[in-house]
């Protein structure tokens, strides 16, 4: 199994509920989309070329500020399990989990880690600069990659075209090849019905909007991502600004509803929240959806305070934690339990428990 | 590109999202299954361009079948690579496909992203001559040139159209 510690905070310094909103914005991701000049693109070149983009970005790598104490995966040297592990931790595209391996002479796939900011090589575009922060910070999040963007371009060759901007393998990312998504959880607008009218006023603003892990994929309890739709004729502040001030208002809207449900229908309100944790704290086994769904509503009583003492980093944690490749690495198997439902139970409970103990003894008066 | 949840044959191009039991579940559906399921696709399948033009380059959108074929035959002189390799997987093949399919892809640039002049940060590879900006050697100075040279002859023959697209090419080069 590979060694997650060798990458500084794991890539999981998200987790910590620091960033702005952080209680209704999980987190801030940035990419940007490159391509080396004159080989070609990853899913046409050949062996060698992808060897070569690799051995250009190593040095690159290497020679930037974020080289020092960072940490490269070849996909090539990893497993389906690690992979999927590195996936979960969102630090690498679905894409990165399942091709490669597949491709004659070795994928050359890889990627660079230092912390939660690093890039992907060979792709479906040969870099995919990328940054992750907590809550929404759009503006530390840029600063960041672009900082690497003209570290790595300043030693690499990227293919950029005075008209059409940085070229991409697929036309939607040229231009910019920026692409920013929110992690947002919107639970107030599901429940008042509202969210099917927000959803639709996003698609009209140039907004889309997708399940937890990224393209294609289902929403699961309540957590979507918004990103910009169009990359090409607006420069990089012009689609943060307009992404994060639809993102602001969409909160606004989500604390909204979250007041009228309180104000219409707190028995209801607080008996959901308090269900899903009672259901979390006592069950002997949950599945991967089940948890989403229950997280959702106990991070909804905890916003609200209705359920005190549980805090935005042990319900990231949790997230995290609970997918099927983390439980497989880090819980010990329980003997007949194919679908990991008794393991995933047994780890959300020690982790309420802990806590619960802890803001017990928080309360307790010092003697 | 995804595969329509309904017929698991076609691109999805629709995201329907609906509510059920206060559960949000998207769907993803060709254009012909959201038709049968009744969902106005029109509005959306414009959102989608490019699923929309990938089809529509093999339908001989050049002018008849003589002309798609041309179309196809062409390969980018660096990759190999065609449009119909382009239709299939949706991919470019290197970065000088952008030169040698410059006309259709401009056009699906703008249909894409409503415009097709990178407005963001410039870029100049290392150890390019001062001045210098972009691929295939393509310094800016001789560049304005040949589009000058375009902008003149599309105001003469009177295209608008691509004489505003071209002053805004020279602008973005100043
Ligand atoms: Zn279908
Ligand atoms: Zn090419």
């Amino acid at each position: 199994m590979i060694d997650l510690s060798l990458v500084p905070d794991g890539g999981l310094s998200w987790l910590d509920g620091s960033g702005p909103q952080a209680h209704i914005v999980l987190s801030t991701r940035i990419r940007l989309a490159r391509n080396v000049e004159r080989l070609a693109f990853a899913t046409r070149g050949g062996a060698e070329d992808r060897a070569r983009v690799l051995g250009l970005v190593d040095a690159a790598w290497r020679d930037s500020p974020l080289g020092k104490g960072s940490v490269r995966f070849l996909l090539d040297d990893l497993d389906g399990a690690d992979r999927l592990l590195l996936h979960e931790r969102h630090l690498i595209s679905r894409e990165l989990t399942e091709a490669p391996s597949a491709r004659e002479g070795g994928s050359g796939a890889a990627v660079f880690l230092s912390g939660s900011t690093g890039v992907m090589v060979n792709e479906e575009d040969h870099l995919r600069l990328q940054t992750l922060r907590s809550g929404l910070a759009l503006p530390q999040a840029y600063a960041e990659v672009e900082q690497l963007d003209a570290a790595l371009g300043g030693a690499v060759p990227f293919a950029f075209h005075p008209e059409f901007g940085y070229l991409t393998a697929c036309p939607t990312n040229a231009g910019t090849g920026l692409r920013a998504s929110v992690l947002i959880h919107l639970p107030g607008l599901v429940l008042t019905k509202e969210i099917a009218k927000v959803l639709q006023g996003l698609t009209q603003v140039g907004l889309t909007f997708r399940g937890l892990y990224g393209e294609g994929s289902e929403v699961v309890g309540n957590f979507f991502q918004l990103s910009n739709q169009t990359t090409l004729g607006k420069s990089e502040a012009e689609l943060l600004d307009h992404l994060g001030k639809i993102v602001r208002q969409v909160v606004a809207y989500e604390e909204q509803a979250r007041q009228v449900l309180l104000r219409d229908a707190p028995t209801v309100l607080a008996d959901k929240v308090w269900r899903a944790y009672g259901l979390l704290r006592y069950a002997r086994s949950l599945t991967f959806e089940e948890t989403m769904n229950l997280l959702s509503g106990v991070r909804l009583g905890a916003g609200l305070n209705l359920i005190p003492g549980v805090s935005v980093y042990t319900l990231n944690k949790l997230l995290i934690f609970t997918q099927p490749a983390h439980l497989a690495a880090f819980e010990p198997p329980v003997p007949g339990d194919p679908e990991a439902g008794s393991a995933r139970a047994g780890y959300v409970r020690r982790l309420l428990d802990e806590e619960a103990a802890r803001s017990a003894q928080a309360r307790r008066p010092a003697s | 590109m995804s595969l329509c949840d309904h017929c698991g044959q076609r691109e999805a191009v629709i995201h329907l999202t609906q509510i059920v039991d206060n559960t949000v579940t998207t769907q993803h559906l060709c254009e012909s299954c959201a038709a049968d399921k009744g969902v106005d696709t029109v509005a959306q399948v414009a959102k989608h361009p490019l699923g929309d033009f990938l089809a529509s380059l093999g339908e001989g959108a050049a002018g008849g079948a003589a002309g798609a074929a041309a179309g196809e035959a062409l390969a980018c002189p660096q990759c190999g690579a065609t449009l119909l390799d382009f239709r299939q997987t949706g991919r470019l093949g290197c970065a000088h496909c952008y030169l040698t399919f410059e006309a259709p892809l401009r056009d699906l640039l703008r249909r894409v992203h409503g415009n097709t002049q990178h407005q963001g940060e410039r870029y100049r590879a290392p150890g390019s001559a001062p001045g210098a900006e972009g691929t295939d050697g393509g310094a800016a100075g001789p560049e304005i040139g040949a589009l000058r040279d375009r902008l003149r002859r599309a105001v003469e023959a009177e295209d608008f159209e691509e004489a505003a697209r071209l002053r805004d090419a020279i602008r973005g080069l100043e």
